[in-house]
């Protein structure tokens, strides 16, 4: 065996950049953490380039450019080659404000072997509010059409919520016709700006009940034609996900000013110390970063996960969400049926379901003095 | 589908756009990487995806098959047929 991550642990599978939280959408779902990072403490194109060489040699294969909107970046191109070179496969995951035809070629050019791009809903109109930001929804599929035409691989990301999960259909009829390959079915999670917003975003049980019959549907209908992935939706769920498929165990995230996260939302859990890329080597951080350590494995567990002859199987769900329902991010998730707190869970979706839902809370749309004192 | 999964021997396979098929170090191991898709190949379907490179027809897979395994060509046909069809269902192989 020639690099990984050596010492009995397994080497990651995929690691996503988040190459800057700017971005000119404010969706009321965003992965972004509630405190954006700002421009000046991002890391600069050589910093990116020798994450995703150390990256390579642990192992990773699959590298995702996100953001914010990285094509935020004006060195998008060199990182993406940088990635390329490092013998990454690489996925650009974008908005697609920013993004010329040009710059498209350029970025294909570079290497680049595959784009996602999120559609918020099927009516224009209902997508550009979803995204705050007028005239989004078009360029979208603009652009969709122009990676297909360039020769890219295409992936429809479509993210369910109260507002658009009825026209599932008609979401995957548009990325058929987009040319995509493939399209992600995620239902809203509920950590950060979501749970923010989880009011205005939670559907009832009946409409997912109907969603997921659709999809069943609509895999049958376009089988051989578009792979059609799903994120469930746990809050209606009786097992839990296998968050990241497991903490530590497959997958890396870099923050915009490159702070080593086990997922996007690891910084909700309080207590965790994570390490940085300008400090240790991601080798170093994988092994030994005590974020990484706290809830790798099964030995940090509680009951029902502790003794359940699934905890290696889905890992005792989602950490943030343990956090976020139970108040302790140790404990099981509250997706799974074992869990105590199971049935205020459902109880937490039906009410946020039962209501007409408040406006959206926009990410980045705050009064600009809160926004510079979160900054600071 | 079937318009994707019956190819025939005259069709020239290539691996699908964002489609890669390399060794990797680390796990000692050939990968096939796709979108969100890791597949690790060996044997027989490594001999056929090594050589979907849009020129080689599957009938000239089948014979290199046969060379190789020693077998007889029409069981070989049939098992690269299904795989190719199969592969190409799953969008991994575009014909």
């Amino acid at each position: 065996m020639s690099g990984g991550a050596g010492a009995g642990l397994p080497a990651p599978l995929g690691l996503l950049a988040e190459l800057t939280h700017r971005c000119p959408l404010a969706c009321p779902y965003c992965s972004n953490p509630l405190a954006l990072e700002g421009r000046a403490g991002e890391l600069d194109t050589a910093e990116w380039a020798r994450v995703f060489a150390e990256a390579a040699a642990l192992g990773v294969l699959q590298l995702h450019l996100s953001g914010g909107e990285p094509a935020s970046r004006r060195d998008l191109a060199d990182i993406t080659a940088a990635a390329h070179a490092a013998g990454l496969y690489t996925n650009l995951i974008t908005s697609t404000i920013g993004v010329t035809p040009a710059r498209l070629e350029a970025l294909r050019d570079a290497g680049l072997d595959h784009v996602q791009i999120s559609i918020q809903d099927s009516l224009p109109e209902s997508a550009d509010h979803i995204a705050g930001y007028d005239g989004a929804h078009a360029h979208k599929l603009a652009t969709a059409r122009t990676a297909t035409r360039l020769g890219l691989a295409l992936t429809i990301n479509a993210v369910v919520h109260r507002a658009n999960i009825a026209r599932l259909p008609e979401l995957v009829a548009l990325a058929a016709g987009l040319g995509a390959g493939r399209v992600e079915v995620a239902h809203a999670q509920y950590y950060g700006w979501a749970l923010r917003n989880r009011a205005a975003l939670m559907p009832t049980r009946a409409q997912v009940t109907t969603a997921t019959a659709a999809l069943a549907d609509l895999r049958a209908r376009y089988e051989g034609r578009l792979v059609i992935d799903a994120v469930v939706p746990d809050y209606y769920a009786r097992r839990p996900k296998p968050c990241m498929g497991g903490w530590g165990r497959r997958s890396l995230n870099v923050t915009p000013s490159g702070r080593v996260l086990p997922c996007h939302a690891a910084e909700t859990i309080p207590g965790l110390t994570f390490w940085s890329v300008r400090e240790h080597s991601l080798a170093e951080i994988w092994a030994r970063s005590p974020a990484f350590a706290a809830f790798r494995g099964t030995d940090w567990m509680q009951e029902p996960c502790r003794s359940c002859d699934r905890r290696e199987i889905d890992f005792g769900g989602c950490r943030c969400q343990a956090l976020a329902i139970a108040g302790d991010a140790a404990a099981t998730d509250p997706a799974c049926a074992l869990s105590p707190l199971h049935a205020t869970m459902l109880d937490l979706a039906a009410a946020a379901a039962a209501g007409e839902p408040p406006p959206y809370a926009y990410r980045g749309r705050q009064p600009k003095i809160l926004e510079r004192s979160q900054q600071t | 589908m079937a318009d994707a999964a019956a190819p025939g021997e005259g069709a020239r396979p290539a691996l699908a756009p964002g489609v890669r098929l390399r060794f990797d170090d680390t796990r000692q191991a050939w990968l096939l990487l796709a979108p969100e898709r890791i597949i690790e190949t060996e044997g027989p379907t490594q001999d056929i995806l090594s050589r979907c490179d849009g020129v080689r027809t599957i009938g000239e897979i089948i014979d290199a098959l046969a060379g190789i395994y020693a077998a007889d060509r029409a069981e070989i046909a049939a098992d690269v047929l299904a795989l190719v069809g199969e592969l190409a269902a799953k969008r991994l192989v575009r014909l």
